[in-house]
């Protein structure tokens, strides 16, 4: 069975990856488990974004930037209900949401299966994703938040070198 | 029917998805002191209107109210024209009711400062029916005491002499009356001389040697002469003088309003009033040949 097809318009040749049933899901639900158990037992874990990553990993692989920044949405709406009561609803749904919806517009755009692009992709989302989320912080919580730091440019390296790992694995998934 | 590309459709979506969450972050987040956020924006975005709206009402509001809905607004302005012309009529009688406050506590003064000297305080009543002559009707009479001949002052200085007493009023020749005078003398140089009245505001000095010196605004009291007026008490200022042969001819300024009389004073007797302010402050002025002034109440010193 083919699992790709290719887009017919200006991103032809480009392929359109296609997951079985419940894996798209499975995957958010599990990095958001993870996400909440891993920083448990190991605290420097904290610095990973696992749902960052299945946001980005679905998004440039389906390329659709409408599923995308639904699931971007979902991602980060449950990430909000995880992540107790001081976290409002939205705050990383809306980061979520931009990330979903660039990835996967980005994802139809360009080849992103080389480990190099995505190296360069995840980091750059990360960055954007915290700069989405400052922003909500800074305008909508009126929380002071600043814009960058070193811990920054660490996290999104750290998550960067973690995607190229991750998204070999997740290509498994793909039928 | 045209189909929207789906990379709009796409962005549309994305609007709609972000704009759901923030409005949703809105109706979670409170700011510290102003409610939820969601009702910050909503006055934030309402305000303006309603601004807007009660500027447009008010300025309707004005427009009907003064150039439309102005039936009531004539008869208004007559009630309170009358109204504004009570509070004037008012005010001219406070103001008269303080102005005869202050002439009263004045002549209260006046009679306390000069307890031992028999006098009678007493109201104008009335005054002479044409112009040929300056009197007043005051409204005591033989029964305070006054009789004919009695010397009538105000604070301010000499008026006049009772010409007529009747029981309960009497009549007061005025200085300025063309029978009317008295025996008077400038402070400065002590010239006696009658002052009389011109049947006009000014008084005149008569029969000052034309070798005199007399300049304007020296003082003038009387002198006791006339066995009416006490000693001393002010009758005016030399306005001006003219040369004659072989008089004078100074026109003298009252210094009793004698024009303006509502109250005056009846000198019971003869003794001697002392108007202090006037004669020391005349004679404190340095006066060539100039004998020393005579203390209130005391004889002053001859002329030689």
């Amino acid at each position: 069975m083919n699992d790709t097809f290719e887009l017919r318009d200006s991103e032809s040749h480009i392929e359109v990856h296609k997951f079985f049933p419940g894996a798209v899901l499975g995957m958010a639900v599990v990095s958001l488990v993870l996400q909440r158990i891993l920083p448990v037992y190991l605290p420097k874990l904290e610095i990973l974004d696992l749902p960052l990553l299945a946001t980005i990993y679905f998004g440039l692989s389906r390329r659709n930037p409408s599923t995308g920044l639904l699931l971007g949405t979902m991602i980060g709406l449950m990430q909000d209900s995880l992540s107790g009561p001081t976290v409002p609803f939205g705050e990383y749904g809306i980061a979520k949401t931009v990330i979903g919806y660039l990835a996967s517009s980005i994802g139809s755009r360009l080849d992103t299966e080389h480990p190099l692009a995505r190296f360069a992709l995840v980091g750059l989302f990360y960055v954007v994703h915290q700069a989405s989320l400052t922003v909500v912080r800074r305008l909508l919580l009126n929380q002071p938040e600043g814009w960058f730091n070193m811990h920054l440019a660490i996290a999104a390296l750290v998550n960067a070198v973690l995607g190229v790992v991750l998204f070999v694995g997740l290509d498994r998934l793909r039928r | 029917m045209v189909g929207v590309p789906s990379r709009h459709r796409s962005l549309a979506l994305l609007a709609g998805v972000l704009l759901a969450q923030v409005l949703m972050l809105a109706l979670q987040v409170k700011r510290d002191s102003r409610g939820r956020l969601i009702r910050v924006w909503s006055m934030t975005a309402v305000s303006p209107f309603e601004k807007g709206g009660a500027w447009g009402f008010d300025k309707v509001r004005g427009v009907w109210g003064h150039y439309f809905a102005l039936q009531g607004t004539t008869r208004q302005n007559e009630e309170l024209r009358a109204e504004n012309d009570e509070l004037k009529l008012a005010i001219s009688q406070l103001q008269s009711k303080a102005a005869e406050g202050d002439r009263l506590a004045l002549l209260l003064n006046f009679r306390q400062s000069h307890e031992k000297v028999p006098m009678v305080m007493a109201r104008v009543i009335g005054a002479s029916a044409g112009t040929a002559s300056h009197t007043v009707e005051i409204d005591r009479g033989e029964r305070d005491g006054i009789r004919r001949n009695m010397a009538v002052i105000t604070p301010d200085g000499a008026v006049g002499k009772i010409i007529e007493s009747y029981r309960d009023t009497a009549q007061v020749l005025l200085l300025s009356d063309k029978e009317g005078g008295a025996g008077a003398m400038l402070v400065s140089s002590r010239i006696q001389s009658p002052v009389k009245g011109t049947g006009e505001p000014m008084l005149s000095m008569s029969y000052v040697a034309a070798e005199e010196t007399v300049n304007a605004g020296e003082k003038i009291v009387t002198s006791g002469m006339d066995k009416i007026f006490p000693r001393d008490v002010p009758i005016g200022t030399v306005l001006d003088v003219k040369q004659g042969n072989p008089f004078k001819q100074i026109r003298v300024k009252p210094a009793a309003r004698l024009d303006r009389l509502e109250e005056v004073i009846v000198l019971l007797t003869q003794e001697p009033v002392n108007f202090k302010s006037d004669t020391e402050e005349q004679g404190a002025q340095p006066a060539a040949g100039n004998s020393a002034v005579p203390a209130a109440g005391k004889p002053a010193a001859e002329k030689p």
